[in-house]
């Protein structure tokens, strides 16, 4: 659907190429949700405005459904962007049009659509993000988590087959953040859309990415599915997002184990294992004492999950290992 | 009362009311053209200006410096230098329509720096929404930069017009008519004070009127 080919980008400052892209291929597939996850200055807006040439690559070719994106001229880029819906951290909104007339402008900038069928094409996009009643307020007068939805019901007018989002709700408080992320994912489900979003909150990937890519210093360094990339982390850097979005310290935690007994282990449940009443059958069955240091039962989109720390003293421990094993449950050996 | 009425008894008030239409229409004329010069002027000021979407460093260099030059011209002397170039133009450099392009050479290039100024203080990100729906360089302009920038735009008019009335006094100097010209023939020439106070009382409602209409529609337009 979208495909990085060793693309890389460097901008010229004041006289220096500074890179902020290194040679990247990564592919998103049509219909997931896919998160760019990256601290300030990682490359991830840098990343996504390559997607619908907001700024040019300097290397490198990005397909787009089988088009070569940085190949086609300015027409065909018009054309082009029509079919890519974006939003953005601060909306973006007209200051000087009403919500309708927002939500109006890509359909007039496009032409060939008469006036009464823009109108029932923006009265429609107006009930999908619930603002029927806002349609002649001006963006002033909107909270933000209504100028977001005004954003994204802009980005839907012309019926685009990807929508880019960049921090769509990094200046929006938490619960307006869920409901923006809600209406997101109700969006990919129910048309189908291709979603790439940017953010430096797991918390975000973790409520609506199918996959997620982790860019550092302008490189993806880790990438795959958001169970595997958030239950195991591998690189520093998305250690450092998974721990963040826990709100522990990764280095304080080993420490104040320092003094608990036994083996420590980390379970992860994912699907059903998550509810099952397996840790006491095992125990049970097994002879080993446990006890809970930490621990969270949480969804990843809709597919439930649960990560253990546990202690475990006396007893089998092996053939309590292979129990857990043999239940699909991941047991990473912590100490 | 009486003293007050005797100072102006010897007004000749068809004459003050001509001379207020010739201002007027110097004004409204004069205005037009400067609008019609300046606003695209400001456009392509702002648009070829650093990191902006047309960036031509040399393009706006030259725009720029020739701005500056017209500008640095006191206006005084612009009307003694535009003489040859509006015969030129269209026959004459007296009366109202002699007057008319000087004024605009005079005030196009104020307002395209008060243009591109205004320009410049519409928000980077709705300029890049708009080029991300697929936008024209012409869509952007027409549908996004001037509609948001229209207060801005507004103020800018505004006090170009109150220049080009200030203007059109300094024009009566050649011929040029209007209020400013009568202040000259007969307060200045014929020590006729009268005459002089009525002239800067109609100029003084004039500005007035003008600030005002200007203050409303930039209220009325201001959205965020
Ligand atoms: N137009 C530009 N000119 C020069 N350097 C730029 C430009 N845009 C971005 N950069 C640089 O490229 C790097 C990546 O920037 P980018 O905006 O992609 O980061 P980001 O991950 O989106 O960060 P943030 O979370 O702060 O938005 C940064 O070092 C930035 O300074
Ligand atoms: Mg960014």
């Amino acid at each position: 659907m979208i495909e990085f080919q060793n693309v890389q980008k460097t901008y010229l400052v004041s006289g220096r190429q500074v890179p902020a892209l290194q040679s990247t291929s990564l592919r998103v597939e049509a219909g997931e949700v896919f998160g760019l996850i990256g601290h300030s200055g990682a490359g991830k807006s840098t990343m996504l405005r390559l997607i619908n040439r907001l700024e040019a690559p300097s290397g490198g070719r990005i397909m787009v459904d089988g088009e070569d994106v940085t190949a086609l001229d300015s027409a065909g880029l018009r054309a082009f962007r029509r079919r890519v819906g974006m939003i953005f951290q601060h909306f973006n909104l007209l200051s000087s049009k009403t919500v309708a007339a927002n939500i109006a402008m890509p359909l007039e900038l496009a032409g060939g659509h008469s006036r009464a069928e823009i109108k029932v094409r923006v009265d429609e996009l107006l009930a999908r993000v619930g603002l029927t009643d806002h349609a002649r307020k001006y963006p002033a007068q909107l909270s933000g988590g209504q100028k977001q939805r005004v954003g994204i019901a802009r980005a839907l007018a012309t019926r685009p087959k990807i929508l880019l989002c960049d921090e769509a709700t990094s200046a929006l408080d938490p619960q307006t953040t869920g409901q923006v992320l809600q209406l997101l994912a109700e969006i990919n489900r129910e048309l189908g859309l291709t979603i790439v979003l940017i953010t430096h909150e797991m918390d975000v990937i973790r409520r609506v990415c199918d996959r997620v890519a982790v860019l550092d210093a302008g490189t993806v360094v880790e990438q795959g599915t958001v169970a595997d990339v958030f239950l195991h982390p591998k690189h520093a850097t998305t250690r450092r997002f998974v721990f963040e979005a826990e709100h522990v310290d990764e280095g304080d935690l080993m420490s104040s184990y320092s003094h608990v007994e036994g083996r420590i282990l980390r379970l992860t449940f994912r699907g059903e294992a998550t509810y099952a009443p397996l840790l006491g059958r095992i125990a049970r069955e097994t002879g080993v004492d446990y006890s809970i240091l930490g621990g969270r039962i949480d969804r990843i989109r809709e597919e439930p999950y649960g990560q253990l720390t546990i202690a475990l003293v006396g007893g089998d421990l092996d053939a309590a290992l292979a129990r857990f094993d043999a239940a699909d449950v991941t047991v990473e050996v912590i100490r | 009362m009486d003293a007050f009425l005797a100072f102006f008894a010897d007004i000749d008030w068809p004459e003050i009311w001509q001379a207020t239409l010739d201002t007027l229409q110097m004004l409204g004329w004069s205005m037009f053209f400067t609008v019609l010069l300046g606003l695209p002027l400001g456009v392509l000021l702002f648009l070829t200006g650093k990191r902006q979407l047309l960036e031509q460093p040399i393009v706006y260099g030259l725009l720029s410096f020739l701005v500056n030059v017209l500008r640095s011209i006191p206006f005084i002397i612009l009307l003694i230098l535009m003489i040859p170039v509006t015969v030129w133009l269209i026959g004459t450099s007296l009366g109202v329509e002699g007057a008319i392009p000087p004024l605009v050479v005079g005030a196009a290039p104020f307002l395209a720096r008060l243009v591109e100024t205004a320009l410049r203080e519409v928000d980077r990100g709705i300029i890049e929404a708009t080029q991300a729906m697929g936008a024209s360089l012409w869509q952007i302009v027409t549908r996004t930069l001037l509609p948001e920038a229209l207060p801005g735009l507004i103020a800018a008019a505004t006090v170009t017009a109150i220049a080009l009335v200030s203007y059109t006094a300094m024009a009566g100097v050649i011929g040029g008519g209007g209020l400013g010209d009568l202040a000259i023939r007969f307060g200045y020439q014929r020590f006729q004070t009268n005459v002089m106070v009525v002239t800067v009382v109609l100029l003084l409602i004039l500005v007035q009127v003008l600030q005002m209409v200007g203050d409303r529609l930039v209220v009325k337009f201001s959205r965020r």
